[in-house]
C-alpha cells in the first residue's frame, strides 16, 4: 500500500534555528496519525511546511504521489489536504454557515457573471454550497447556530467549525492543530467521538497534533513524538508511553 | 436570470420616470445635485468592494474614473468631425452617434479603467494596508501627471465642449446597474471569498481560495464601474481636466465609505449621498448666516465628530435592511 502523505528529510531553519529537522513520516489511507511533543518541538511547523504556507529549507513531501513542496496553500488544499489553525482563524464577520460555505469555494464551476448575472448555474453552485455546508455543520452539530455571525460562537464551537469548514474543502487528508486547546472534559470526550467519524464516516485520513495525552492516546492509531524538531519516537499508543526517551523529553532527564 | 432581467427593466423604467420627473418638476440645481449623488454612489460602492469587501485600502478611485471620463470623452469628442461642406458636426462612427452612443462611448471608458485595475492589480497584489494605499495614491498621480502633460488631451487644460449625454436618465440607470450587480457580487460564492480575504488572508487561503486572482478581480470590478463613473461626470461637468480627478477625489470617495461604515454597502450609498449634498445644504445656511467659508468648517467637523463617536461609520458593516430597522424601532424585537 502506497502512503497518502510521505515526507522524508523534511527540515525548515529560520536563521540560524532548525525548527524540524529530517521530518520522515509515512500516512497510510484511513489512519488516524498523532504528532506529539513538548512546546516548541515543531508540531505546527510540521503543519505549515505541508499545507504551503511556510517553504521547506530541504527535504520532499509527497501527497499521493505529487509533489507538494513549492505548492501554494491554495493548491494543496486543490490537492486535497485541508487543516484547521491552533490560533482559531474564522471569518469572523460571516455567518457559521457561511464560513462552512467559504470551504466549498475552490469546488465552484461557475464564473464571476454567473453570479453578476445570477445565472441558474449560480443558483445550482449556491445551493450546492449551503447544502454541503449545512450537512457538515449537522455532522459537527452546529446546525442549530447556522445563522449566527462565526464571532458570537462560543470558543468551543468556533473549533468545530474551523473542522467543519476545513472538511468542506472535500478532503482526503485533515490536519487538526490542537483541536482540543481550551476545551472541557465533557466537550474533549464529543471531540474524540468526532474525529473518530471523520476518519470512519466521512473517509478522511487524520493527522492530528494535541496536547493532552488522555484524548491523542485515546483515539490515534500511530504516534509520532517531536523533540526540538527531531523525531524521538514512533509507534502504538502503548510503545510510546512506555518509550523512556519520550518520557524525559516530557518530564526532564536526570 | 429572470430576476436580474426584470431588476433592470423596473431599473431604467424607474429611471426614465424619475428623469421625466425631476425634468418637469424640479429645478436644475437640485436636479444636478442628485445627478452628482447617482455619481457618487456608483463610485462608492464600487470602491466597497475593493476597500470594504475585500479589504485592500485603495487611493487610486480618481485614476481609474480620470481613465475611464478621457477615454469616453475620446469616443463622444475626438471622433467628431467638421464637416466643412455642411459645417455641421459629425461623428466619424455611427456606434457614437447620438445620446445612444453615449454607452458604447461610456462603456469603452469603463473597460479601459478595468484594463487599469488590472495592470495595477497584478503587481500590488504583495503590498498591505499602507503600502498599497501608497501605491495606489501613486497610481492616481501617475495618471494626472500623464494627462497633464499630453497636449492632445489638452494638457493642463482639459478637454472643454464633452456631449451634454449624461442626464439623469443615465447615471440612474447605471447607478441601479451598479448597486444591485454589488449586492449580486456580495450575495455570491465571490463575495463570501473577498470577505474570507478581508477577515484572514492566510485561512482564506488555506481553504483554496486563490486569493491574488480574487484581489485583482475586486480591482478590476471596481474599476470599471469607476470608469463608468468618470466618463458620466465628465458629460454633466462637460469640461474634464486632470485637476478635477485628483488625489483630493480619491480620498473623498473614500470619506464616503468610512462615514457610511467600511464594508456596508448601504452605508455606502447613504455615505455617498449625505457627503454630496451636505456640502450643498450647507451652502445655503453659510448665505442666511452670513458667514462665508463656515461650510467647510462644519463638514469638517461633522467627519471629526463621526470618527470620535462612531468611528466604525454610521452602520458599521451591518447593512440597512427591513429586518433591522424593525428592530431598531420603538417595540420592535430585540
Amino acid at each position: 500500500m502506497t502512503a497518502l502523505l510521505q515526507t522524508s528529510g523534511l527540515t525548515i531553519q529560520f536563521g540560524g534555528l532548525t525548527a524540524v529537522d529530517a521530518f520522515d513520516c509515512a500516512i497510510q489511507p484511513g489512519d488516524l496519525y498523532g504528532i506529539i511533543g513538548p512546546n516548541g518541538a515543531g508540531k505546527t511547523t510540521v503543519f505549515n511546511m505541508l499545507t504551503g504556507v511556510y517553504l521547506p529549507t530541504a527535504g520532499v513531501a509527497h501527497f499521493d504521489g505529487t509533489l507538494i513542496n513549492g505548492c501554494s496553500p491554495a493548491q494543496v488544499s486543490a490537492l486535497g489536504i485541508s487543516r484547521t489553525f491552533q490560533n482559531i482563524r474564522l471569518f469572523d464577520e460571516l455567518s457559521v454557515l457561511e464560513n462552512a460555505m467559504t470551504g466549498a469555494h475552490q469546488h465552484a464551476k461557475i464564473n464571476l457573471f454567473d453570479s453578476l448575472l445570477r445565472t441558474p448555474r449560480h443558483y445550482r453552485e449556491e445551493k450546492r454550497q449551503r447544502d454541503r455546508a449545512y450537512e457538515l455543520l449537522q455532522f459537527m452539530g452546529l446546525e442549530e447556530r447556522a445563522g449566527l455571525p462565526a464571532k458570537q460562537l462560543p470558543y468551543g464551537h468556533r473549533r468545530k467549525l474551523e473542522i467543519a469548514r476545513a472538511l468542506a474543502t472535500e478532503p482526503r487528508l485533515i490536519c487538526l492543530d490542537e483541536p482540543a486547546a481550551g476545551m472541557n472534559t465533557g466537550e474533549k470526550a464529543e471531540l474524540s467521538a468526532l474525529i473518530r467519524r471523520i476518519r470512519d464516516e466521512l473517509k478522511v485520513t487524520v493527522l492530528l497534533i494535541e496536547h493532552d495525552m488522555k484524548l491523542v492516546m485515546g483515539i490515534c492509531e500511530k504516534i509520532q513524538v517531536l523533540d526540538y524538531g527531531k523525531t524521538i519516537a514512533l509507534g502504538t499508543p502503548k510503545e510510546i508511553q512506555s518509550n523512556p526517551k519520550v518520557i524525559e523529553a516530557y518530564l526532564g532527564g536526570e | 436570470m429572470h430576476r436580474t432581467l426584470l431588476l433592470l427593466v423596473a431599473g431604467v423604467s424607474l429611471a426614465f420616470g424619475v428623469d421625466w420627473f425631476l425634468g418637469e418638476f424640479i429645478e436644475e440645481y437640485v436636479v444636478r445635485i442628485i445627478n452628482l449623488c447617482g455619481i457618487a454612489i456608483i463610485l462608492a460602492v464600487s470602491l466597497n468592494v475593493i476597500n470594504g469587501l475585500c479589504g485592500q485600502f485603495s487611493l487610486g478611485h480618481a485614476g481609474f474614473m480620470a481613465i475611464g471620463a478621457y477615454v469616453s470623452a475620446y469616443f463622444t469628442t475626438t471622433l467628431r468631425v467638421l464637416n466643412t461642406e455642411t459645417g455641421e458636426t459629425v461623428v466619424r462612427s455611427p456606434l457614437f452617434d447620438g445620446a445612444w452612443g453615449f454607452v458604447p462611448a461610456l462603456l469603452i471608458g469603463g473597460m479601459a479603467a478595468a484594463a487599469a485595475g488590472l495592470v495595477v492589480g497584478v503587481p500590488t497584489l504583495r503590498l498591505k494596508g499602507d503600502y498599497l494605499a501608497i501605491a495606489t495614491l501613486g497610481f492616481g498621480e501617475i495618471v494626472i501627471i500623464m494627462l497633464t502633460n499630453f497636449e492632445s488631451v489638452g494638457a493642463a487644460r482639459g478637454l472643454p465642449g464633452l456631449p451634454n449625454y449624461a442626464s439623469s436618465f443615465w447615471i440612474l440607470t447605471f447607478a441601479w446597474i451598479c448597486v444591485v450587480s454589488s449586492v449580486f457580487l456580495q450575495r455570491s460564492t465571490f463575495g463570501r471569498a473577498l470577505i474570507a480575504i478581508r477577515e484572514n488572508e492566510l485561512a482564506a487561503e488555506v481553504m483554496g481560495i486563490r486569493v491574488a486572482r480574487l484581489k485583482v478581480m475586486a480591482f478590476i470590478y471596481g474599476a470599471f464601474f469607476a470608469g463608468l463613473a468618470g466618463g458620466l461626470l465628465g458629460h454633466l461637468l462637460r469640461t474634464i481636466s486632470p485637476s478635477t480627478f485628483g488625489f483630493m477625489k480619491s480620498i473623498e470617495v473614500v470619506v464616503m465609505l468610512v462615514l457610511g461604515g467600511l464594508g456596508s454597502l448601504t452605508g455606502a450609498i447613504v455615505g455617498a449621498i449625505v457627503l454630496t449634498v451636505l456640502p450643498e445644504a450647507l451652502r445655503d445656511v453659510e448665505q442666511q448666516a452670513k458667514l462665508p467659508g463656515i461650510r467647510m468648517v462644519v463638514y469638517a467637523l461633522v467627519l471629526i465628530l463621526l470618527m470620535i463617536f462612531r468611528p466604525q461609520g454610521i452602520f458599521g458593516q451591518r447593512e440597512l435592511s427591513l429586518k433591522l430597522l424593525r428592530r431598531l424601532l420603538p417595540g420592535g424585537r430585540k
